[in-house]
């Protein structure tokens, strides 16, 4: 059996640079998070928040900080009470190039056996990812209801 | 074949700025499929029970199936057997299932690649490693106009995997 983790890779035509700012700067990440905003100054050791609406939905600390190849932070979510007794999971975000385009894998893993979370990240990283994908590859986001982030598990 | 004994043991969802009928076209036809599969055409008999080849950019045969669910533009489902000496007969078919629906106003594209038998992750690190390149393809063209070239060989790991399963592999 294969541990509880989501991957997903996706190929996107820009730069490693890009793609490294498109991750950490909360003016991209509003277009294409569904309106999230990170804060972190991306170096080791220090926190990381993941805010919607003004609120802070998750937070964690760099945990790998090499850009523009490979970043990772943990992650516990804080807003939706069915998930707040999962355990602190991590994200890995790797970014290699890739002939003329970049290939970025994302690593979820740090869940328990049987939990909702997992369901959850399944459901949202395919619409967070698709659209930064999108956008910079065409300057524009796609129009995703919020409710594909919550898919999988039924968040209040 | 009994459908439901196919659990999915690879899945890969995906939103595309489209129409359901235009990401279903793009799945189903030799023409788009060429700039986004690598050269490879998918030719498809478009009813229940119709042929379904993948042919390689130098004409042979390399994925032979047929069509077990056909619902345009919502679903579809193929058996997607590749053309290796004692492949079917040692892992059993595969089967490939696109459910296309919309979202706002992108369309949710979800592939599941279907077996009748647990296979270990070397085996299906091919897939794995192939849908990404070829459904990030298929999103770039429809989105943008052009695909990328996203060259894909078949991962070490998992031909090793075959071989030691007696397979053939090119």
């Amino acid at each position: 059996m294969s541990k509880p983790e989501f991957v997903y890779v996706t190929y996107i035509e820009t730069t490693p640079e890009k793609l490294w700012e498109a991750l950490t700067s909360s003016a991209f990440t509003r277009q294409y998070w569904f309106g999230a905003e990170v804060r972190s100054d991306w170096k080791l050791g220090s926190p990381f928040a993941l805010l919607l609406d003004g609120e802070v939905t998750d937070s964690g600390e760099i945990l790998e900080s090499d850009p523009p190849r490979r970043l990772s932070y943990s992650f516990k979510h804080h807003k939706f009470e069915e998930l707040r007794s999962e355990p602190v999971s991590r994200v890995v975000f790797t970014i290699e190039p890739f002939g003329s385009l970049v290939r970025l894998t994302v690593l979820h893993d740090g869940f328990v056996e049987g939990g909702k979370y997992l369901g959850a990240v399944s459901n949202g990283w395919p619409a967070i990812l698709s659209g930064l994908k999108s956008l910079l590859e065409r300057g524009q986001v796609l129009a995703i209801p919020r409710t594909a982030l919550n898919k999988g598990f039924d968040a209040k | 074949m009994k459908l439901d004994q196919f659990k999915p043991l690879t899945v890969y969802t995906i939103y595309i700025a489209s129409t359901p009928e235009k990401v279903w076209e793009a799945l189903t036809s030799a023409e788009f499929s060429r700039k986004y599969f690598s050269g490879f055409a998918v030719e498809m008999e478009p009813k229940l029970g119709g042929r379904f080849i993948v042919r390689a950019p130098d004409g042979s045969e390399h994925i032979r199936g047929e069509v077990f669910e056909y619902d345009p533009p919502n679903k579809l489902t193929v058996s997607w057997n590749v053309n290796w000496p004692d492949l079917v007969e040692k892992l059993g078919s595969t089967l490939v299932t696109y459910e296309i629906e919309t979202a706002g106003e992108a369309v949710r594209l979800t592939m599941s690649e279907r077996h009748d038998r647990a296979l270990n992750d070397d085996i299906l690190s091919g897939g794995r490693t192939g849908w990404p390149a070829i459904l990030s393809g298929l999103k770039s063209l429809l989105e943008t106009g052009k695909a990328p070239q996203i060259k894909m060989s078949p991962p070490a790991k998992m031909l090793e995997a075959l071989k030691a399963m007696g397979i053939k592999t090119p």
